[in-house]
């Protein structure tokens, strides 16, 4: 009698508990806050990792963050955050509520995050703040959000995958210029595989990568990777064609060494720098490359090849790659957010980051500058202006660079493991990829 | 204490008493709380703030993903789930119809871990029990090599398997250069991270991981068996390997039953050695449901499918421990 009663009580105490605490998350109120100023002085900055390390970051925005300071008296706590966490830290800021005030977003996830509804909106009235839409490249702009939707997020840095050759060894191999179509880049990289030389270097383990060349090459066969209503379509004959062009490289023609199916850590950045592979298709790659103890004189830079000469769709030659500076709409401090991103996409400002990281500023009143008329850059800003696309500004975004981009890991790794890549494999791949959309 | 046994005769104010609830001349008092209720609850009473916490920290969040496995709880929702709209058992339904692509994923993820699980805690547990039982008898250096031995469990899991990463790496790693190289094992350099190597890699992994878990435990139960038995057992003939089927073993049986369903939940759950040997996506070969879940929830941003797969798994379990525990439990009660 004793114990069934001591037993109920406790039963009861723990369900009481648990509901408590059920009640108490599930209801996510602390999210519903809009913006306020309840803390005029201070501001969370996350930044992504643009430097060669998270202490670059460090060295590069300290600076620029105390000059902030100094003119509005609001004091922005940094934290940079590495690429691989990124997104995550995100997310459970989105669901928590407690996250930074402003952050950067890789641009391709401007459409996913817009969805949550996390992101402020620049509408009219915040663009104004910052000097207007006009300020900013429209491929820039096109990248920060759905279509016919205010922005959720302002284009800070800009990027465009050109073709980095080694110089050197395109001498040696008797090539005179840079390929201009994928036949080309084969032929020529043919030449260039000599015993432990190789034609080109693939990051073949990251899925991320692989989506965007996927992307690319995908525009080159006139495939889209969703239709116009946002339903995913990863298994068209152009996504085919596309994914089994790429994966080739390494499998069919064999101008890619077999080990870069497991790279994933900037492995090719590496290789290519030390001369193991001739080729790299990259974005931006000048600061890494300088790391990697490669002089900028060694190298040259040309758009990434079609497969034919001629325009339009068929002649993209790069995503618009890129970092978005978003604000938080629960944030603290909405008056100092918005300053900080004025600041951030300033004239000045821009100069200064984008020549630090090598980038391509998005604001077009500051391109006009010597650090930005380096040949790789002028080639890249070309490429950015005349021949690039913006990934898909749909939701499910994020999901197609995942299960794309793994479906060509898993290529890659059979090609590597000494398997045929056939269109029948790719189409399987790709088709399993789909399915897995259920929504 | 005093309000449990008050010296008799003591005069105190009534306020008092009557807050302590221990007045004999209150009987309205006595029939709520008995006098053995009372010296039953304190125990409790005591218990108390652990349990809150335990409930806090271990059931709440449980409590809480078990509500968001029958939501519908996409990137539209995860700002403010309460919003999110329920699903029913739609997540479910979808984590268990093996013959959609999303189940099959599942159910392939399930039997891989399966698999690496049961490879892993037998490997570990055999190389442990071996070891300890081999140095139990003292000898030069067995300091040093215990001490050798546990390095696996005391270095940080991202240090060492950040370590392993480098080592199986295919160009330059050292684990290709050893047997490709130098012994010539292999035609070519095979990859470990990518493709089928990446399940072997994964379980040596792993056991390099918890051996030495299982050794430390199994090398203190050890100490606790009486050297008498092992003398009586010499006297009467006993070879080395009768000693430890007749004597080790059923004598680490209780330790057993409990390191070995340790091992098996850990393994099973394992997530850090898996997500920092590869990364987000893991080679089919090695696609453990803890990779898997994350990658249904994080990776694709549907934490409701996600959550209806860990509900899944908590289930799955729950049930193996309790089958595990009965059997175990019903085994030794048959042996005393």
């Amino acid at each position: 009698m004793r114990r069934s009663r001591a037993r109920t009580a406790v039963t009861a105490t723990l369900a009481a508990a648990m509901a408590a605490v059920t009640a108490a998350c599930g209801g996510g109120s602390t999210t519903n806050g809009e913006g306020s100023n309840d803390k005029p002085k201070e501001l969370t900055y996350w930044a992504s990792n643009q430097g060669t390390s998270i202490a670059h970051d460090k060295k590069v925005l300290t600076p620029e963050l105390k000059r902030f300071e100094k003119q509005t008296g609001i004091k922005v706590k940094l934290e940079v955050i590495p690429w691989d966490s990124l997104l995550d830290r995100i997310l459970a800021a989105t669901s928590s509520g407690q996250g930074p005030d402003v952050l950067n977003i890789g641009n391709t996830w401007s459409a996913s995050l817009q969805a949550t509804g996390a992101l402020l909106p620049w509408d009219k009235k915040n663009m104004a703040k910052v000097g207007g839409a006009d300020r900013f490249t429209p491929s820039a702009l096109a990248a920060a959000g759905a279509p016919q939707k205010d922005p959720a997020a302002l284009p800070l840095y800009s990027l465009a995958y050109g073709l980095y050759y080694n110089k050197k060894m395109f001498e040696d191999a008797g090539i005179d210029e840079p390929p201009a179509t994928w036949d080309e880049l084969v032929k020529d990289g043919k030449k260039l595989t000599k015993g432990d030389k190789y034609g080109i270097a693939v990051e073949g383990g990251d899925p991320v990568e692989n989506a965007h060349h996927a992307f690319i090459l995908g525009k080159q066969h006139g495939a889209d990777f969703f239709d116009s209503s946002g339903k995913p379509q990863f298994n068209s004959d152009g996504a085919v064609k596309a994914v089994k062009q790429y994966v080739d490289l390494l499998a069919d023609n064999k101008i890619a060494p077999p080990g870069n199916a497991e790279f994933a850590k900037r492995e090719s950045v590496r290789d290519f720098a030390k001369g193991k592979s001739a080729m790299l298709l990259w974005q931006a790659a000048g600061t890494s490359l300088k790391s990697n103890g490669m002089k900028p004189d060694e190298y040259g830079v040309a758009p990434i090849p079609v497969q034919a000469p001629g325009s339009g769709e068929k002649g993209t030659r790069s995503m618009v790659a890129g970092i978005n500076l978003a604000v938080f709409k629960n944030t603290d401090n909405i008056d100092g957010a918005l300053k900080f991103a004025k600041f951030m996409t300033s004239d000045k400002e821009q100069r200064t980051l984008n020549a630090e990281y090598g980038s391509i500023p998005p604001v077009k009143s500051a391109q006009s500058d010597k650090a930005f008329d380096t040949p790789d850059l002028k080639v890249l800003r070309e490429v950015l202006t005349t021949s690039s696309a913006p990934l898909p500004q749909v939701p499910d975004e994020s999901k197609f660079e995942t299960l794309v981009g793994n479906a060509t890991k898993d290529l890659f790794a059979d090609a590597a493991a000494g398997r045929k890549v056939t269109t029948a494999s790719v189409k399987k791949e790709l088709t399993a990829a789909q399915q897995q959309m259920r929504k | 204490m005093t309000t449990l046994s008050p010296p008799p005769g003591t005069s105190r104010p009534a306020p008092a008493a009557q807050a302590a609830g221990n007045e004999p001349s209150l009987p309205r008092r006595r029939r709520i709380l008995p006098d053995r209720l009372r010296r039953a609850g304190l125990p409790y009473l005591l218990l108390l703030p652990a349990l809150v916490l335990e409930l806090l920290i271990h059931l709440g969040p449980m409590a809480v993903g078990v509500v968001m496995s029958f939501k519908e709880l996409t990137q539209q929702y995860i700002r403010n789930w309460g919003e999110a709209p329920w699903a029913g058992t739609d997540n479910f339904g979808i984590a268990v119809d093996v013959n959609a692509p999303v189940g099959e994923a599942l159910l392939h993820s399930f039997l891989v871990t399966c698999a690496f699980t049961v490879l892993a805690v037998s490997l570990a547990w055999l190389l442990g029990v071996t070891a300890a039982i081999l140095m139990q008898d003292s000898f030069r250096g067995r300091g040093v090599l215990r001490a050798l031995f546990l390095t696996p469990y005391a270095l940080p899991v991202y240090t060492a398997v950040i370590t392993w990463s480098f080592l199986l790496q295919r160009d330059g790693g050292m684990v290709n250069h050893v047997i490709h190289d130098q012994l010539g094992l292999t035609d070519s350099e095979p990859f470990w991270l990518i493709g089928d190597n990446s399940f072997a890699a994964l379980v040596i992994v792993a056991v390099w991981r918890t051996w030495p878990f299982a050794f430390l435990i199994l090398m203190a139960a050890l100490q606790n068996i009486p050297r008498e038995l092992y003398e009586a057992a010499q006297v009467d003939g006993a070879g080395m390997l009768q000693q430890i089927r007749r004597i080790t073993l059923p004598s680490l049986r209780p330790v057993n039953q409990v390191l070995v369903l340790v091992l098996f939940l850990w393994t099973f759950n394992d997530f850090n050695v898996p997500y920092i040997l590869f990364g987000k996506s893991a080679p089919e070969a090695a696609d453990l449901i803890s990779i898997h879940i994350y990658q249904a929830s994080f990776v694709t941003w549907d934490f409701g499918s996600g959550s209806a797969m860990s509900v899944l798994l908590l289930l799955f379990l729950l049930l193996v421990t309790g089958v595990y525990l009965l059997a175990t439990g019903a085994g030794r009660k048959r042996d005393v």
